[in-house]
């Protein structure tokens, strides 16, 4: 492999870190609040609304079985409309964006729907509101499910960022189909393939340590 | 009599199912929760005990009736007014119910931010309850790294800590052991009496019930079968759940070589009568079946027995037999001395 490959790796993972970073954030803005709904608006739950709870969560079914590189297809007049562009690295945030949001309202309900029903009685018993029973006893006793599942997106999204080279999206999965597929160099292709395997791991050791760091329902995890 | 702590007046609660058809969990229920008293409202599980507890906080509502806590209607409250009660009535839980991921401290000062109180002004508070418990040492411990009683303390120290009127106890020793559940009773107990507070606890163990509580109420199917002063209930038992709840507290039972050879009609002119005798008050140390034989010439045998304190007054129960041709007799004498008898059955 050249020296002359190794800027164009190298850019390549920052437009993939770019690209997954970002959609991360913005997807977990969406994605939280509307887990937390999700989780906390069935028929006699905190914020019972069993009919918009129904509704959400058909869109957020309808969003997470649509298959990724459709979605990126179909959606490109919004994306047009929300980056000034359909093609880049930019605009390939919105489709992914669009796909992680309700990946993650779903990891998120999971993680609040752990929780014991006791604490959230206990929390009513005290007199608590149900915005003070989110942020004061869901939010914080879910956390570490939260930061768990919020690792799997990240890993995930990895993987769809690979994708969005269909509309030049850029990154490493393009990267990898351009020069080791399409100009036949599988050194390169092999290189994509171990840098995004240390990227997965690296994701998620960390996405474990931090949440083990939140986690204190097993005395092991004392952290002291 | 001063204005009752609590009162459940004509509190019924229907749940609906499908169709037609309802649950009656609660069928009328009246019950005054005298102030500054520790009450228990004895049942097995499904009896209702623990929907009649959570009318008290709102947690649930009554279909018809009214259940008025500290002068407040509390099944008609709007939510926001609901919310100011909850503040006067402290809730201990069987699982506890701590946050995990808060430590001891935070925990107790959980419903002080609830309240929307001064930063400034909860670390002292905090300070003073984890005091009261003596959880000192355990300040800044998570609840996973406590025992089981030290986690009951932080759930007493937090329903504490608005400085409520009522504590509501549900069920809050079931999850301990014997040791820790007397260690858990005894703070209960003087929090009732150094602070005057009126606590209501629902329990299935008539220990609980006996070692603390100077009221009663046994629940049975939704109903209040009996109710009153602890010590009147205990000795003179009228309903069978409540003396089925009393064989197992005063830990006298027919014995077992005894229990198979019974019969409930006397099997021969020479059997013996087996009989229940329940002592009551200062007759309890009186050597009433010493004078039995001595005054009247009646032999008895003690099969089983055991005396208790209620309170400070001391209550038992004796398992005896005695011939049963002198039975009337026998029975009469010990009445006119206020013990209660019982003829459990013969045997031959």
């Amino acid at each position: 492999m050249s020296a002359n490959l190794i800027p164009i790796l190298w850019q390549a993972t920052l437009q993939t870190l770019y690209m997954v970073t970002t959609s991360t954030l913005i997807g977990t803005l969406i994605g939280l609040p509307l887990g937390v709904f999700l989780a906390t608006s069935r028929r006699g739950e905190l914020l019972s609304a069993p009919w918009l709870n129904s509704l959400l969560g058909l869109i957020v079914n309808a969003a997470r079985s649509t298959p990724f590189i459709i979605l990126v297809v179909a959606i490109t007049p919004l994306t047009q409309l929300i980056a000034g562009t359909s093609i880049g690295t930019t605009a390939s945030i919105v489709p992914l964006t669009i796909a992680a949001a309700p990946f993650i309202a779903r990891l998120i309900e999971t993680a609040i729907r752990e929780i014991d029903a006791g604490l959230i009685e206990a929390a009513r018993a005290m007199g608590a509101t149900p915005v003070q029973i989110i942020r004061k006893v869901l939010i914080p006793e879910a956390l570490p499910g939260i930061i768990l599942g919020l690792t799997l997106a990240v890993v995930s999204l990895i993987g769809y960022s690979a994708m969005v080279g269909a509309v030049g999206g850029k990154g490493l999965g393009d990267l990898g189909i351009r020069y080791g597929y399409q100009r036949f160099m599988p050194e390169v292709m092999l290189t994509v393939v171990i840098i995004l395997i240390v990227l997965v791991q690296l994701v998620q050791s960390v996405g474990e340590w931090i949440a083990s760091r939140f986690d204190k329902r097993a005395p092991r995890n004392r952290g002291r | 009599m001063t204005e009752p702590a609590i009162s459940f007046q004509g509190v019924t609660r229907r749940y609906p199912q499908k169709g037609d058809s309802e649950v009656v969990a609660l069928h009328d229920i009246w019950l005054d929760v005298p102030k500054g008293a520790i009450t228990g409202i004895i049942g097995r599980s499904g009896a209702g005990k623990s929907t009649l507890l959570r009318m008290v906080n709102g947690l649930e509502r009554p279909s018809t009736g009214k259940v008025i806590v500290n002068d407040h209607d509390v099944g008609a409250a709007s939510t926001a007014s609901l919310r100011r009660i909850r503040r006067e009535v402290g809730m201990i839980f069987q699982h506890f119910n701590l946050l995990a991921s808060r430590t001891v401290a935070e925990n107790i000062a959980l419903p002080l931010e609830i309240a929307g109180e001064d930063s400034g002004k909860i670390a002292p508070r905090v300070t003073e309850l984890i005091e009261r418990v003596g959880l000192t040492e355990q300040a800044d411990r998570y609840p996973a790294e406590l025992s089981g009683g030290q986690k009951q303390r932080v759930g007493i120290a937090r329903a504490l800590a608005t400085g409520p009127r009522v504590l509501l106890s549900d069920e809050a020793t079931s999850a301990l052991d014997p040791d820790t559940t007397r260690q858990v009773l005894e703070l209960l107990h003087s929090i009732n009496r150094e602070l005057g507070l009126t606590i209501l606890l629902i329990t299935h163990e008539m220990a609980v019930v006996r070692d603390i509580c100077t009221q009663v109420a046994v629940i049975e199917a939704g109903r209040i079968v009996e109710a009153g002063d602890t010590y009147e209930v205990f000795s003179k038992p009228a309903h069978p759940t409540t003396r089925s709840f009393l064989t197992g507290v005063t830990g006298v039972a027919v014995p077992q070589f005894v229990a198979h050879r019974m019969q409930e009609t006397p099997p021969s002119p020479t059997a013996e009568a087996v009989v229940q005798i329940t002592f009551i008050g200062n007759h309890a140390t009186d050597p009433m079946l010493a004078r039995l034989t001595s005054e009247r010439g009646v032999s008895v045998n003690i099969l089983a027995g055991a005396i208790e304190e209620i309170g400070t007054k001391p209550f038992g129960s004796l398992i005896v037999a005695l011939p049963a041709p002198r039975l009337e007799e026998s029975r009469r004498f010990l009445e006119e001395h206020g013990l209660l008898t019982e003829v459990l059955g013969y045997v031959g």
